[in-house]
């Protein structure tokens, strides 16, 4: 390894905050946008001349961004639920459980992931309106578990490989029951593995664009990335860049919130599969 | 595991009653937990995967649910002839060599300074991480806002005037840079990983043998973790092609910055001509299936051994 020198490390703090400058700059730009008031808006420079609420007061009024962030919220969290809980129990089988097809199970997985989820948008916009799941939760909560299922089962799997399986026998010949030894000696092991499998399964709902603004039609169930793109100025002789800034703000506080708590664990979920092995 | 022995030891027909039934058992309790997710990836992934193949190869458009006649191949025909195709997956080959090179170099210089730095590298880690959460569509405002000649602050503090949504690659510019912000972070974290298996012993030893710092670069680091680069560059490949959110926000597809996903996209979606739209879709994911095997042939690695797609 090179050795520790000051003119070396002291270029590495510069690269550094350069780094984090670049990062910041877009962020810090759109919240520096969601409080321009007025004309302010178009001044083309960095920040406001005067720092104004007004926007998010916009924004909260407006039914299609309101329903939007519930629709984000719920359809998310649904999906994230439900396929965190299929992925566990077929990642615990895959790696604890002897049976044919497990292998073909991994390499279908992967074989989805690599789909452009645009591919499928015809068939399920096709089917969707035959079967009424046109516009509504379950119409989107759908490809949101296919899609995230291979990375929640890829991560779970290589997560779980790592749990040393023999302490739950150990636990039972001790005199543990089934139930206790996988409360106390398994759970504890394998709960910030699905945490982390939950929170980049939330990422990628929270993120969708494809399938919101294909399969949605009405603030029922039209999620915010798609609503973005429908936002209008307060008339309609108005650009909506202050409102699309303001709720850009918003939806990215949850994202900002969960990396901040969760920074190692996302690392560790985004390179597990990734090196092993 | 204890069963197979325990069969090839003892004929079939007498094998102790309690071990069948353990294996069997197992068997059973694996699908059965497997079931949901592989039944859900079957019914929402693959079938309408199929389905698209099939109504590729039909004249159908919802707006006219009468002439639904079978097509043959002619939709590939009607796509392949379009000049309009080929500029398309010419600008999304732009989009995504462009953005896929620069962010391996960003992206590596970026893992080597997260392990090497010793000041503020817990910052480093957090804050670089936060483009990834950040949704793709808020990153393409975000910097269409920056550039926008009558919002941004971009020629204001470059003193420059330029209309960059007017002309094509100034255009493809701002989007690939939008792309580069949004997902080096990704790449960055996966070539970190391959990284850290690079015992710092083999460097010095290369050090002490006279190899150079390209040298150790090229003949030393990069192959011993080959595996994390092919991943990195792989994954990001593909998702990269399929790229639609940005040009959706950005552009719209005008000044021929459509791509691939969003002409997709405008037949099935805007025009409602499944059958056609249907043939763009297999002929975009045939280009997906393509790049995945070019990079497996040229890496030559188990794709068995590959790791989580995010």
């Amino acid at each position: 390894m090179s050795q520790p020198s000051p003119a070396r490390d002291g270029a590495r703090v510069l690269v550094s905050v350069l780094v984090i400058a670049i990062t910041v700059l877009p962020l810090a730009w759109m919240v520096s946008l969601s409080f321009k008031g007025g004309d302010d808006i178009n001044n083309a420079k960095f920040l406001p001349s005067s720092w104004s609420w007004d926007n998010y007061r916009t924004v909260f009024k407006n039914d299609l961004f309101t329903d939007a962030l519930r629709n984000s919220i719920g359809i998310s969290l649904i999906a994230t639920v439900i396929a965190v809980a299929c992925a566990t129990g077929t990642a615990y089988a895959l790696v604890r459980m002897e049976f044919p097809g497990k292998r073909l199970i991994l390499l279908g997985a992967l074989a989805i992931a690599m789909f452009p989820t645009i591919a499928v948008v015809g068939p399920l916009f096709d089917m969707w309106r035959r079967i009424g799941l046109f516009d509504t939760w379950i119409g989107l909560i759908l490809p949101y578990l296919s899609f995230t299922m291979p990375l929640s089962i890829w991560t779970l799997t290589s997560f779980f490989k790592q749990i040393p399986w023999a302490l739950e026998d150990a636990a039972r010949i001790d005199g543990a029951s089934a139930w206790q030894a996988f409360r106390y000696v398994i759970a504890p092991m394998a709960v910030p593995a699905v945490l982390t499998t939950a929170i980049l399964v939330f990422f990628f709902a929270w993120n969708d664009f494809v399938f919101s603004v294909s399969l949605t039609s009405t603030n029922k169930s039209r999620t915010v990335p798609a609503a973005l793109a429908f936002f209008t100025g307060a008339s309609q002789f108005q650009q909506p860049t202050a409102a699309i800034a303001a709720a850009s703000v918003v939806v990215s506080i949850p994202v900002v919130v969960l990396v901040l708590i969760f920074q190692k664990r996302i690392v560790a979920g985004i390179t597990s599969g990734a090196v092993k092995e | 595991m204890s069963t197979v022995s325990t069969a090839e030891a003892a004929p079939r027909h007498k094998k102790p009653r309690g071990q069948l039934d353990h294996a069997q058992r197992m068997r059973r309790t694996g699908w059965m937990l497997s079931a949901p997710a592989v039944a859900i990836m079957i019914l929402v992934a693959i079938a309408p995967l199929v389905d698209a193949v099939w109504l590729s190869l039909f004249h159908k458009r919802l707006t006219t649910p009468d002439a639904n006649s079978f097509a043959g191949l002619s939709n590939y025909w009607v796509v392949l002839k379009d000049p309009l195709w080929w500029t398309d997956v010419w600008t999304t080959l732009a989009l995504t060599v462009a953005t896929v090179s620069v962010e391996f170099v960003i992206g590596f210089g970026l893992a080597h300074l997260m392990q090497r730095a010793l000041h503020l590298r817990r910052s480093l880690r957090t804050i670089v991480l936060i483009p990834y959460g950040i949704v793709t569509v808020v990153s393409a405002y975000a910097w269409r806002y920056a550039f926008d000649p009558s919002t941004g602050f971009v020629n204001d503090w470059f003193g420059i005037d330029i209309a960059w949504f007017d002309h094509r690659w100034s255009a493809l510019f701002v989007i690939a840079v939008s792309e580069i912000w949004k997902t080096t972070p990704f790449m960055s974290l996966l070539l970190l990983g391959g990284l850290i298996q690079v015992s710092p012993d083999v460097q010095e030893a290369a050090r002490v043998d006279g190899a150079g710092p390209w040298q150790r670069l090229t003949r030393v680091t990069l192959p011993i973790m080959k595996q994390a680069v092919l991943v990195a560059l792989l994954f990001r490949t593909m998702d990269a092609f399929r790229i639609f959110d940005a040009v959706f926000v950005m552009t719209g597809g005008a000044n021929d910055t459509e791509t691939v996903s969003f002409l997709a996209y405008r037949q099935l979606v805007s025009r409602t001509a499944l059958g056609l739209g249907s043939a763009i879709s297999v002929l975009l994911f045939a280009c997906v299936l393509l790049i995945a095997f070019l990079f497996i042939k040229l890496f030559r690695t188990d794709v068995s051994k590959l790791g989580s797609p995010t």
